[in-house]
Parts: C-alpha cells; structure tokens; sequence
C-alpha cells in the first residue's frame, strides 16, 4: 500500500515529463494568471510604495501601517469583494469578466499590490536615507527621485517582485470563487490540488503540489540569476 | 521618465479595461456557455465524459463551475451562468417560481447512499430503512458528518432526519459534525473521523480515499436523487446565452443525450440513470 501511495505521487511528476497537455494549460495558466497578476500590481505599487516612502505628509502613518496590515489580506475575502463587484447584479458585471482568467489576474493583483508596495516603501525609505544629501544637495525633482531610488534599488526589489509572485501563486482562496475552478478555462495548480483532494485523490493531489513548489523554486532561481547578473554587469 | 512611466501605466489600464470584453466577446464566439452544477456530477467524472461528446456535435463548450446546489442556484439567481444542471427539486421549484428560471426538466437520477466504517458503531449496516437508521445514529451518539451547506445532499439529508420526527438543528450534539463543505471533502472527514455521511452514490464510487468506509444503508425509496436542468430567465438576465443554454438543455434530455449518460460508467457500475421522459419526475 505505501509503495502504490508514492507510485501515485510520482504519476503527477510522470504525467508532466510525459508532456500530458491537460496539466501543461493548467501549469501555463498558473503561471500566466501569477504572472500578469505580480506585473499589473507592480505597475502601479512600484511608484506608490516609493512615493510614500519619499514624501511626508499628515496621516502618512497611518497609511503605512494599514497597507502594512494589507499584507495579510485573506485571499478569500478579496475573492468575495472581485466576485461582488464583477458578477452580473454587480457594478462590473457589464465586463462580463466573472469566471475568466482575467478575473482572476485582477483579483490576484488586488492581494499582491501592497505586498510589493510596503516592500518597496520600505527598501527606498533606507535607500533615500544613503542618498538623502547628495539629491537634495542636485535639487532633484520629487518625481525624478521616485524613479532614481526605484531604479538604484532595482536589485533589492526584487525580492518584493518575488514576494509578491509567491503569494499569488501560491494561493487558491481568490482563484477558485472568482475563477470557478473551470476545467481548460480557469483552473490553475492551486484549484486543481484542491480538486483532487476532495475527489480523495490524496496522493496525486501531494504530486500537483509538488509540481507546483518545483515550479516556484524555479522561478526564484531564476529571479536570482538575474539579479547575480545584473549586479555584476552594474559592477 | 516619470511621464514615460505615466504614459505606460495609463495604456496598461486602458489594455485591461477595454481588453477584457474584447476578450469576453471572443469568448462568445466561441460558442460557450457557463453551466452552474453540484459537486457531484463533476466529482463523479460525469461532464468529463459527456461534455467533449456534446462538444463534438455541437461545437459548444461548456463551462463547467461545480458548486453544491444552494450555491449554484445563487450563481444563476446573480445571472453569472446561463444554466444551472442541480438536483434539490423543492428548491429548483422555487427557482422558477421566483422567475429566476425559465423551466426546469427532469434529466437524471441516482440515488443516496449512507457511508459508514466498517466497525459500524451504530449497528445499521446492511438495513434498508434509512430513516430507523439515522435514529439510531443519533441514539448512539455515532460520528455522523454533515455536509451543512445547502447542497442538494444537505437538503436531502435535512428531509431525512425530519422524516425521522428528529429537528436536527435541536438534538444535534457533538457526535453531529457539520462541516460546510463539498461531498469529496465531507466524504475526506468521514474517512478520517470513522464517521457516517450521506453522500451520493455517482461520488462514492469514483472516490478514492475510502479508508475503512463502506456502504451502509442503501435502497430505500427515500434516497431517491433526481436532477434537474434550468435555462437562467434571458428576461432577467439579458446577457443569458438563451439559444445555447436551450441547446444544451435539448441534447440532455434528447434520446442521445440520455443515452449518452446511460453509457456512462466506472468499473462496469452505471453512475446515472436517465429518465427526462418519466412524467414528473
């Protein structure tokens, strides 16, 4: 009985080497839907979280702290709040996004955006500290620091990128309410583990998400890779 | 290069909002509909084996979101499906008498089945009499795992204990375990619990993580499961795929679509039995 329990956790690995095409589109749309999710946030988290660090202005404490705490946004919560919005009796339903994978970018963005924006805030705040004098002293620009400290500190963002990356991938509360978990369509590694597990399927559902830590793995080592070069070419 | 990285992010926006219908129009020129279902007839492998058929003649895709009954009602009361294929026939009654459905029809059935360990604590295995059953379970204090989530399997267990002369929400004590979620998953607390659960039978067969669970009380008349399939009303819903949805409907209940769900097996057991032209059922 063990033997067969590892045997069905490797049928997963087998079914990837094989080349199945029907965990091939689910580990593409995985990483398309994170992907695109940890781009579109660090699109507009990048400038905000290095804004907030720049500037000061009343309240800005509380700013910080309550995107702080929005790290730890519960995936199915925001999943809900996306559903509300874009389900047809909602405000978005004349998109008519719901139960796409569009959806579940958006709604994937929505719970990576302050993870990468505290990160950020907090990488340029030390930054600016390092480089404080010597821009005051050029009277650079406040919009014109935003993208001298982003781009001085390309390296260490990075890893809020990656951060942000991982909790996307890794997270099945806002995919599967707002995605529907569709077969071919919306269903990604997380939903489709989740899936196995509830049809018993223990030991292929061990083997997806083993599939799935592999792949995140990968894309670290590569994040790595890139940063190891870039420093290097930047001397 | 602030403004540069102004002009990108406002053209990325403008890509999402407008690309999105786009894409969600290409979508419909795909030909596809989203059918609201319970757990069970995907969990089972049914659309599995009879979508690609239903595909393969008409050219639609169907998009399968697999919810308990309750919610998948909800999904098509939101009009965020265009047919919803459940099995609770009060509540589907209700459905349509809300208006939120255009009509339901009678597809298919199978039937309920109590899981038990094999230890058997309350000493039922084997009956037929699955209400003397349940009055057992609760006289002994035996595990007993509720699905508590408004699925059809939910509702039919409710009818069942009532049936009883039990008011569940009452008498429940802690061997009473209502779990709020899926077969599979109730199906996963029993195995793991030795509990007993009401499950449908299509689910226990295909499922693979028994442990020391086995069937304990099944034919009786009352563990009748019909399903039923609904076009969401387009006069609600305006967006409602109507000549699609309908297409799908008459396919289901065509003689090749009941055959075609007659076929349907997992180790020569059949799953469902088809029966769109049994009156009132």
């Amino acid at each position: 009985m063990p033997k067969t329990r590892v045997q069905n956790s490797m049928s997963a690995i087998d079914l990837l080497l094989g080349g199945d095409p029907a965990l091939y589109a689910i580990v593409r749309l995985s990483l398309i839907v994170s992907l695109a999710a940890t781009a579109l946030a660090a699109i507009v988290a990048l400038p905000f979280g290095a804004m907030l660090g720049l500037t000061r202005f009343p309240g800005r404490a509380g700013v910080i702290v309550v995107l702080n705490a929005c790290m730890g946004l519960p995936p199915v919560v925001v999943g809900l709040a996306i559903y509300l919005l874009l389900s047809r009796s909602g405000p978005l339903g004349f998109l008519g996004i719901l139960f796409t994978p569009q959806a579940m970018i958006l709604a994937q963005a929505l719970l990576v955006f302050p993870i990468i924006a505290a990160l950020t805030r907090q990488t340029v705040e030390d930054v600016w500290s390092e480089y404080r004098d010597e821009l005051m002293a050029l009277r650079v620009a406040p919009f014109r620091r935003v993208a001298t400290l982003l781009w001085d500190a390309r390296f260490s963002l990075i890893t809020a990128l990656l951060a942000g990356f991982g909790r996307a991938a890794a997270e099945v509360g806002t995919v599967i309410i707002v995605g529907g978990n569709i077969d071919g369509f919306t269903r990604v590694m997380t939903t489709a583990i989740a899936l196995e597990t509830s049809k018993g399927d223990l030991p292929l559902a061990l083997g997806l998400g083993l599939v799935l830590i592999g792949l995140i793995i990968m894309i670290n080592a590569l994040a790595w890779g890139v940063r190891r070069f870039g420093e290097a070419r930047a001397g | 290069m602030f403004t540069r990285r102004a002009c990108i992010v406002a053209f990325l926006f403008a890509a999402l909002l407008f690309g999105a219908p786009a894409m969600a129009q290409d979508n419909a020129g795909n030909k596809s509909i989203v059918v609201a279902s319970t757990t069970s007839t995907q969990d089972s492998g049914l659309f599995g084996y009879i979508l690609p058929i239903f595909k393969a003649k008409t050219g639609i895709d169907v998009k399968v979101i697999a919810q308990g009954t309750g919610q998948a009602l909800d999904t098509g009361r939101r009009g965020d499906a265009d047919v919803v294929f459940v099995h609770a026939k009060p509540a589907e009654e209700q459905f349509i008498a809300e208006g939120a459905g255009v009509r339901r029809y009678p597809v298919m059935y199978n039937d309920f089945v109590l899981i038990g360990p094999k230890s058997d604590p309350a000493g039922i295995a084997g009956t037929k009499d699955i209400v003397a059953a349940l009055e057992a379970i609760q006289a002994k204090g035996a595990p007993f795992v509720s699905r508590g989530d408004r699925s059809g399997t939910h509702q039919a267990e409710l009818a069942l204990w009532k049936a009883g002369g039990i008011d569940i929400a009452e008498e429940k004590g802690p061997w009473y375990r209502d779990i709020g979620q899926g077969m599979g998953a109730a199906l996963n607390t029993a195995s793991a619990m030795n509990a007993y659960v009401l499950s449908d039978r299509g689910t226990w067969i295909s499922f693979k993580n028994r442990g020391d669970l086995t069937i304990a009380v099944e034919g009786d008349n009352r563990l009748f499961n019909q399903y039923g399939v609904i076009l969401v009303n387009p006069q609600k819903h305006p967006h409602v795929k109507q000549a699609l949805g309908q297409a799908f409907i008459d396919w289901l209940i065509s003689p090749d679509g009941q055959k075609t769900i007659a076929n349907y097996k997992i180790d020569g057991q059949q799953l469902f039995f088809p029966n769109a032209t049994v009156p009132g059922a």
